[in-house]
């Protein structure tokens, strides 16, 4: 019978997604109830210097699909060793963090072992030996708490929820190697460019500043970029300010664009559409800052300021750097 | 080249949500039904794509009547033909169920693309595609911002977290479609008149090949309860003026919430 719990780990150029070991700290804590041990896999081309990291988080044992078929990124490469990887372990659960390369590949990988998928889960409830995933539905208007009528489900966590559980140094989890050599493959990453603009990214961000139409135009994005600079937060925006074409798509929160979890998510100038709201309700402060007392983004905050962005957001700034220099 | 673009029919973004007496599903009295935003850019794609290759355009869906409207928005757009899958046993599908159905739609149409939104606006799940892609084993590209096809190979930009990828590959494949990928156009007068004559063909599990073994019983998982999320209570205005709002801001954010 199938038990345990099997983990992506994801990396890209060697680096570890902090997303990834939040899945896998969670995956540790529902172990017990799967009835059987935690299993980190990694994939990628000379990664098997990673494991000393993941190893860390105290998984039983860490697989591992090193080979240059996983240089670049490829759907069809990753579902074979994912496949493989569940074949080899026949866990009940298959854990992965809801980024866009865990969108990409881990329903498909899915599919091949006729498994569902709960994806961008945001907390679970326990009911005996039953895991329930609870996940936000249009956009986090609403959540689904989910039965699971399967022997084997992959279930992807939401970035930024769970929290990663101290690092044990102590610990030496077994290292095995995957053997798996993918062939025929039709479809593969060639090229990576960087975006410009925000240096940190927004689906993983502890502290979200964000702007609307209050900021007037384009050009006026460095008064928010400087309070992003001053609080280590990732830049965004609301959907009128990216249909007007004032910043790229990448940024947008609400039903069409990210949906966003943060710690502080600071809202300057945005009124506050129901579409915006449902991607950012989840944040646990809220602070709006808007000239119109009367924005319906007032409802949802829980500090609210009025007053024009141009003069509050500066002062913010500096009152930010004025602590931490002191 | 012959087009498939798989459509969903969705509450509009408008909507507030409220959950159904059965907690199983959200209210759906008074709910207006839209197509899926990211679907538009599917759809707007497809069309783009014939207007320069040449070929077939077909729309598919999967639902019950509040799939008609959705198809006919799509055949107003200028898409040629669409496949209704309506069958009260394909009802309230989970995303490999309905990959499944739309699979059994494709596979034997020989087609050279299939196009999807990245995700249906509601259920949020944003699988489908990837399932899809799966089943009818030909290669994927999600979260696609750009499409460049030239004879059967492909290359599609898509948006991953803090940059841009670039897969190159050969047809027939899947992509589905982000934000970004075009300007969706409106449906013309002329379209929404045109798309009134067209047929809609209508076709059942059975006529699938998918009778029993799909929906229903068969379902992996199921919703067991719908929640709304908990009342944030109360905000609280800050007084005063703007010097004394931010220093009072930052005072809270320090010392009451502790999140700087």
């Amino acid at each position: 019978m199938s038990q345990g719990i099997l983990v992506f780990i994801e990396q890209r150029n060697g680096q570890i997604r902090k997303a990834s070991l939040e899945a896998l700290c969670e995956a540790q804590k529902h172990a017990g109830l799967s009835g059987g041990s935690v299993t980190a896999l990694i994939i990628g081309e000379n990664v098997k210097g990673l494991t000393a990291e993941v190893g860390k988080y105290n998984p039983t044992k860490i697989l591992v699909a090193d080979g240059a078929e996983f240089g670049s990124y490829s759907a069809e490469a990753y579902t074979e060793a994912l496949a493989e990887a569940v074949k080899k372990t026949d866990p009940r659960f298959v854990f992965a963090a809801q980024t866009a390369m865990a969108r990409d590949f881990l329903p498909r990988a899915a599919a091949r072992c006729d498994a569902p998928v709960i994806s961008d889960v945001m907390s679970f409830i326990v009911d005996g030996d039953k895991l329930g995933p609870v996940r936000p539905m249009y956009s986090g208007k609403c959540f689904g708490q989910y039965e699971i009528n399967s022997p084997l489900a992959f279930i992807t966590v939401r970035p930024n929820v769970f929290p990663v559980s101290a690092p044990d140094a102590s610990a030496a989890p077994a290292v095995e190697d995957l053997a798996i050599k993918p062939e025929n493959i039709r479809a593969k990453v060639v090229e990576t460019h960087k975006s410009e603009g925000s240096k940190i990214e927004l689906s993983e961000a502890s502290i979200v500043v964000a702007g609307g139409r209050g900021i007037k135009g384009p050009e006026n994005w460095g008064v928010l970029e400087e309070l992003c600079d001053a609080l280590g937060a990732a830049l965004a925006a609301s959907r009128a300010v990216v249909d007007a074409g004032w910043i790229d798509h990448q940024h947008q929160v609400g039903q069409t664009g990210k949906v966003v979890s943060p710690q502080l998510y600071i809202a300057c100038g945005i009124s506050g559409a129901i579409q915006h709201l449902a991607g950012m309700s989840s944040s646990k402060v809220i602070v709006a800052i808007n000239k119109d007392a009367e924005a319906p983004i007032f409802k949802h905050a829980t500090y609210g300021v009025v007053g024009d962005i141009f003069e509050v957001v500066p002062k913010l700034t500096a009152e930010i750097k004025n602590l931490q220099n002191n | 080249m012959k087009i498939a673009v798989c459509v969903k029919s969705v509450p509009d973004t408008e909507t507030k949500i409220s959950i159904a007496a059965d907690k199983k599903n959200i209210e759906l009295n008074g709910v207006r039904f839209i197509t899926s935003p990211f679907d538009e850019f599917a759809i707007e794609e497809a069309i783009k794509l014939k207007e320069k290759n040449g070929g077939e355009t077909v729309a598919i869906s999967v639902g019950g009547k509040e799939v008609t409207d959705v198809l006919r928005d799509s055949l107003a757009r200028g898409i040629d033909s669409a496949v209704h899958v309506d069958d009260p046993d394909l009802t309230w599908l989970d995303p490999l169920s309905t990959a499944k159905v739309l699979a059994a739609a494709i596979k034997d149409g020989g087609y050279d693309v299939v196009l999807c939104g990245q995700q249906g606006v509601g259920g949020d799940n944003s699988q489908v595609p990837s399932i899809l892609a799966e089943l009818l084993n030909i290669p994927q590209v999600t979260l696609v911002v750009k499409l460049e096809i030239d004879g059967t190979k492909f290359r599609a930009e898509r948006e991953i977290e803090g940059a841009h990828e670039f897969v190159e590959g050969s047809l027939p494949a899947v992509f589905s479609a982000q934000k970004g990928l075009n300007e969706p156009r409106y449906p013309s007068i002329k379209g929404v008149m045109a798309a009134r004559r067209k047929e809609i063909a209508v076709k059942n599990a059975e006529a699938l090949g998918i009778k029993g073994t799909v929906g229903g019983d068969n379902r992996k998982v199921v919703i067991k309860e719908m929640t709304l999320p908990p009342d944030r209570g109360q905000g609280r205005r800050l007084e005063g003026d703007v010097d004394a709002q931010v220093k009072t801001l930052v005072d809270l954010l320090r010392k009451e919430a502790h999140v700087i």
